[in-house]
C-alpha cells in the first residue's frame, strides 16, 4: 500500500527535479548568451516557476484529500453495513466506528469482536488502499499536465520573476493571516462561552459585584454554596499582584539595563547578559516551588517577627517571584532600545562636558524612554497573564482587601480553579472561568496594543 | 617627555614649477608643525583602532587666536585626529591613543584629569550632525544648563538666541523653538549643532566639516562665525574644501593615511606645497 508520506515525499522530489528541468529548459530556450540576455527573467526564476506549477497545486490536493478521506471513507463504510447497525442512534454509531478505526490500526477494540465489525474492518482497508492509489494517480497527473504545461510556456516573452514574486507574496500573506485567524478563533470560541455565561448572571454583576465564590448548590438541598460572581476581588487580586511584580521588576530590570549598555566593559556584558536569559528561560513552575517553598516561608517567619499577621499564602510572595520573573523580559527589551540609541547622541552630549549620568539621564533615557515604556507595558500584560507562580503561592480565597500580606486570588489562579477536574460544561461555574478569560483577553489585547503602537512610534524617532 | 620631532627629509628631486619638493614615498612632516605660545600641543600622536594605525607619529600645535584647516583625501585619520583633542576617543573601545597633547600645558590625557571640563573648554562639532531628540531650544540649552552659564530662564534664552543667531539660524527656527531638533533638514541640524557648541563657549573649537551640507550662503554665515570666534578662541577645522580651507585658515595641515604630510601657512601650502602627495592633493590629482 502507497503510504501518504510516500506521495508526499514523491511531490517534494519531483518538484526540486522540476526546478532543475526549468531551469535547463530556459537555457536551452535562449540558446547562448546573447539568447540569455534576450530572456524576461534569469533562468533561476524559471525554474522556480516550474517548481511552483509542479509542487503547488499537487499539495494542495494533497491536503485537501488527507482532510477529507477518512470522513469520506466513514460514511462508505456506514452505508455498507446491514441496517441493524445503520439505524443505531448516533452516539453508539460512533462508538461502532471508532472500533473500526482501532481495528484497522490494530488498537485494542472495546466491543467484542463480530464477523460485521471484521468486515466492516476489511472493508476500511480496502477502501483506503483505493484511495491511496487514486490519490497518487491524480497527484502524478496533475504534476505531469502542469509541468508539461508551463515547460511549454517558458519563452523569453515569459514574465516568471514576476509570476514567482507574486506567488511568494500571497504565500507570505497566507502565513501572516494564520496569527490573524488564530487570534480571532481564539477571541470567537471564548466569547461565545461568555455570552452563554452572561445570558445567566447579568454583566453588571459580574463585572461590579463584590463577592466571588462560584460553588454551586448541584442539589437543591444543599447549603451554602449559593454562588456568587461578582469579580472586582479576583481583578483586585490580578490588580495588586501584578502591580507587585512591576513594583519589583521594572526598576531592576532597567537599572540592570542602564549597567550593561551603558557602564559594563564587555567582559562583564558578556557574562552578565547570558545569565540573565538564563533567569528568562526558568519555566515557570520552577518559579511557583521558589515562591510557594522559600519567599513564602520566609515572608510569613519574618512578619511574624515583626508582630505581623501574614498568611501562608500572600500576595507579596507571588509578587515578589513574578516580579523576578520578569526582571530579564524587562531587562532585555529596555537594554536593546537602550542600545538603539544611535552613540552619535552621546558623542553630542560628552563634546558638550556631560558627565556619563547626565548623558544617560538627560539624553539616552529620553531618547529610549517611548521604547521602554512600551518594552514595560509588554511585561504588565506578561504579570497579567502569568498563571502557573500566582497558582502555587497566591491561594484561592478570593479576598477583597489592600493588604499585600493576605491571601488573594488571581483571574488566571480562578479559570484553572473552574476548569481542572470533571466539570459540568453548561453551569455558570463553568462557564465564568470564559467570562474572566475574556475580561483578561481583552485587557492585555489593549495593554499589547498601546504597547506596540508606543514602541512603533519610538522606531521613526532617528529617521 | 621628549618627544624626537621628525625634521629631515630625503630631498629627490626638483618639482614641475621648479621647487624642490618631497617625493611621494618620504613620510616625515615637511613644514613647521609647531608655534610660539600654541593653545594645544601635540607631540608623537599615535592612534590605534585594535590592531589598524590611524594616526601615525603626527606632531602639530594649535595656536592662539588661530584657524588651523585640515585636509587629506577620506579616511586618512582627519576625524580620528580631530576627536583626540577633546578625548573624544574614550568613548570607542578599541581606540587607543599614545602620545603627549596639552592644553595650557596641561597634559590631557594625564591621570588627574577630568574629561568632563576638559570638553567644556574643547567644544567640538561632530561630522555628522547628531541633535539631540529635544526641542531646538533645549537643544542650544543643554550646554549651558549643565555647566549653569545661565542664572535664569532670561539669560537662557538671550544665550539660546545669541548661538543661534551666529549659527545662522535664528530666522529660520525662532517661531519653531518647541519643535524637535530632529526635524529639521541636514543643513539646519548642522547650524543647530554649531549652536549648540558655541553655546557653551569653548576656548578651542574642533570643527569636523561643519559647512558639508550647507549652501553658499549659510556658509559664508559659518565662516564669518569662525572669523569672529577666532578673535578671541582656537579653531581646528577639518574641511573637504580647499577654497574654505584658505579663506578661514591661517595654516593648514596635510594628512595623508594616518600621516601628517605637510603643514604651514594656507597660503604657502595653496600656492608652493613642498611635498608631492601635498602637490597631487591640491591640483586634484589624488583624492
Ligand atoms: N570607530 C572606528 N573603529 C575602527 N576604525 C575606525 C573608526 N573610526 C575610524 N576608523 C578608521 O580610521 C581611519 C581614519 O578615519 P577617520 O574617520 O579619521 O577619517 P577622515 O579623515 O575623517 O575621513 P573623512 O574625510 O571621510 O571623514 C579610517 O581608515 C577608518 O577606517
Ligand atoms: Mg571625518
Amino acid at each position: 500500500m502507497i503510504s501518504p508520506y510516500m506521495i508526499f515525499a514523491a511531490i517534494l522530489l519531483l518538484t526540486s527535479g522540476a526546478y532543475v528541468i526549468g531551469r535547463k529548459r530556459a537555457f536551452a530556450v535562449a540558446g547562448d548568451r546573447a539568447g540569455l540576455m534576450q530572456m524576461h527573467s534569469r533562468p533561476t526564476y524559471y525554474g522556480l516557476l516550474t517548481a511552483m506549477w509542479c509542487g503547488i497545486p499537487a499539495l494542495v490536493i494533497f491536503s485537501a484529500w488527507s482532510v477529507f478521506e477518512s470522513g469520506i471513507i466513514t460514511q462508505l463504510v456506514i452505508a455498507g453495513m446491514p441496517d441493524s447497525i445503520r439505524d443505531l442512534p448516533p452516539d453508539r454509531l460512533n462508538l461502532i466506528v471508532n472500533d473500526i478505526k482501532n481495528l484497522v490500526s490494530g488498537n485494542i477494540v472495546s466491543a467484542e469482536m463480530n464477523q460485521t465489525l471484521r468486515a466492516a474492518a476489511d472493508h476500511y482497508r480496502q477502501l483506503q488502499a483505493i484511495s491511496s492509489a487514486a490519490l497518487t494517480v491524480v497527484v502524478l497527473a496533475l504534476i505531469m499536465i502542469a509541468t508539461t504545461m508551463i515547460m511549454r510556456a517558458i519563452s523569453p516573452s515569459l514574465r516568471a520573476r514576476n509570476q514567482v514574486e507574486t506567488i511568494i507574496k500571497w504565500i507570505l500573506i497566507a502565513c501572516s493571516t494564520i496569527a490573524i485567524f488564530t487570534t480571532i478563533g481564539i477571541l470567537l470560541s471564548v466569547l461565545f462561552e461568555a455570552i452563554r455565561f452572561f445570558e445567566k448572571i447579568s454583566l453588571t454583576e459580574f463585572l461590579f459585584g463584590l463577592k466571588w465564590s462560584p460553588q454551586m448548590a448541584i442539589r437543591e438541598d444543599q447549603v451554602g454554596s449559593s454562588g456568587a460572581f461578582g469579580a472586582i476581588p479576583v481583578f483586585a487580586g490580578t490588580l495588586m499582584i501584578s502591580a507587585i511584580a512591576m513594583v519589583v521588576a521594572v526598576p531592576i530590570g532597567l537599572m540592570s539595563a542602564i549597567y550593561l549598555s551603558e557602564y559594563a566593559n564587555r567582559r562583564f556584558r558578556a557574562i552578565a547578559k547570558p545569565l540573565m536569559e538564563i533567569l528568562a528561560g526558568i519555566p515557570t513552575v520552577v518559579y511557583g516551588f521558589f515562591a510557594a517553598l522559600t519567599v513564602a516561608p520566609m515572608i510569613r517567619d519574618t512578619g511574624l517577627g515583626l508582630g505581623l499577621d501574614v498568611s501562608s499564602e500572600s500576595a507579596l510572595a507571588a509578587g515578589l517571584v513574578m516580579g523576578i520573573m520578569i526582571i530579564p523580559f524587562v531587562s532585555s527589551l529596555s537594554d536593546d532600545v537602550i542600545n538603539a540609541v544611535p552613540q552619535a547622541m552621546r558623542d553630542g552630549a560628552y563634546g558638550l562636558g556631560a558627565t556619563q549620568s547626565e548623558t544617560v539621564k538627560q539624553v539616552v533615557l529620553p531618547a529610549a524612554l517611548p521604547g521602554i515604556v512600551g518594552g514595560v507595558l509588554l511585561a504588565v500584560s506578561r504579570a497579567i497573564g502569568e498563571t502557573m507562580i500566582v497558582v502555587m503561592a497566591a491561594g484561592l480565597a478570593a479576598n477583597l482587601t489592600a493588604n499585600p500580606l493576605k491571601t488573594v486570588t488571581t483571574v488566571t489562579v480562578q479559570i484553572v480553579t473552574l476548569l481542572v477536574g470533571d466539570q459540568e460544561f453548561d453551569s455558570p461555574k463553568t462557564l465564568a472561568a470564559f467570562a474572566l478569560g475574556l475580561v483578561l483577553f481583552i485587557a492585555t489585547l489593549i495593554l499589547n496594543v498601546i504597547a506596540l503602537h508606543v514602541v512603533r512610534k519610538y522606531r521613526e524617532q532617528y529617521e | 617627555m621628549t618627544v624626537d620631532v621628525k625634521t629631515t627629509a630625503g630631498v629627490s628631486g626638483i618639482g614641475q614649477t621648479g621647487r624642490i619638493l618631497y617625493d611621494r614615498e618620504s613620510r616625515e612632516t615637511v613644514g613647521e608643525p609647531f608655534v610660539e605660545g600654541a593653545r594645544m600641543t601635540c607631540r608623537g600622536v599615535n592612534v590605534y583602532y585594535g590592531d589598524k594605525h590611524a594616526i601615525k607619529n603626527v606632531a602639530l600645535d594649535i595656536g592662539r587666536n588661530e584657524v588651523v584647516a585640515m585636509i587629506g583625501p577620506s579616511g586618512c585619520g582627519k576625524s580620528t585626529f580631530l576627536r583626540c583633542l577633546n578625548r573624544m576617543n574614550d568613548t570607542i573601545d578599541t581606540c587607543r591613543v599614545e602620545g603627549e597633547i596639552t592644553l595650557d600645558g596641561m597634559d590631557i590625557y594625564g591621570k588627574e584629569v577630568d574629561v568632563v571640563p576638559l570638553r567644556a573648554q574643547v567644544g567640538m562639532v561632530f561630522q555628522k550632525p547628531n541633535p539631540f531628540p529635544k526641542s531646538i531650544y533645549d537643544n542650544v540649552a543643554y550646554g549651558p544648563r549643565i555647566h549653569g552659564l545661565a542664572q535664569n530662564k532670561v539669560e537662557l534664552d538671550e544665550i539660546v538666541e545669541t548661538s543661534l543667531r551666529k549659527a545662522g539660524l535664528w530666522e529660520e527656527v525662532k517661531d519653531l523653538m518647541t519643535h524637535p531638533g530632529t526635524g529639521l533638514s541636514g543643513g539646519q541640524q548642522q547650524r543647530l549643532c554649531i549652536a549648540r557648541t558655541i553655546a557653551v563657549s569653548p576656548e578651542v573649537i574642533l570643527m569636523d566639516e561643519p559647512c558639508s551640507a550647507l549652501d553658499p550662503i549659510a556658509t559664508s554665515i559659518i565662516e564669518d562665525l569662525i572669523d569672529e570666534l577666532k578673535q578671541q578662541f582656537s579653531i581646528a577645522i577639518v574641511t573637504h574644501s580647499m577654497q574654505q580651507a584658505s579663506r578661514v585658515s591661517q595654516r593648514t595641515a596635510y594628512f595623508h593615511l594616518g600621516d601628517l604630510i605637510e603643514v604651514g601657512d594656507t597660503a604657502q601650502i595653496f600656492t608652493t606645497p613642498r611635498h608631492q602627495l601635498t602637490q597631487d592633493y591640491i591640483t586634484g590629482r589624488f583624492g
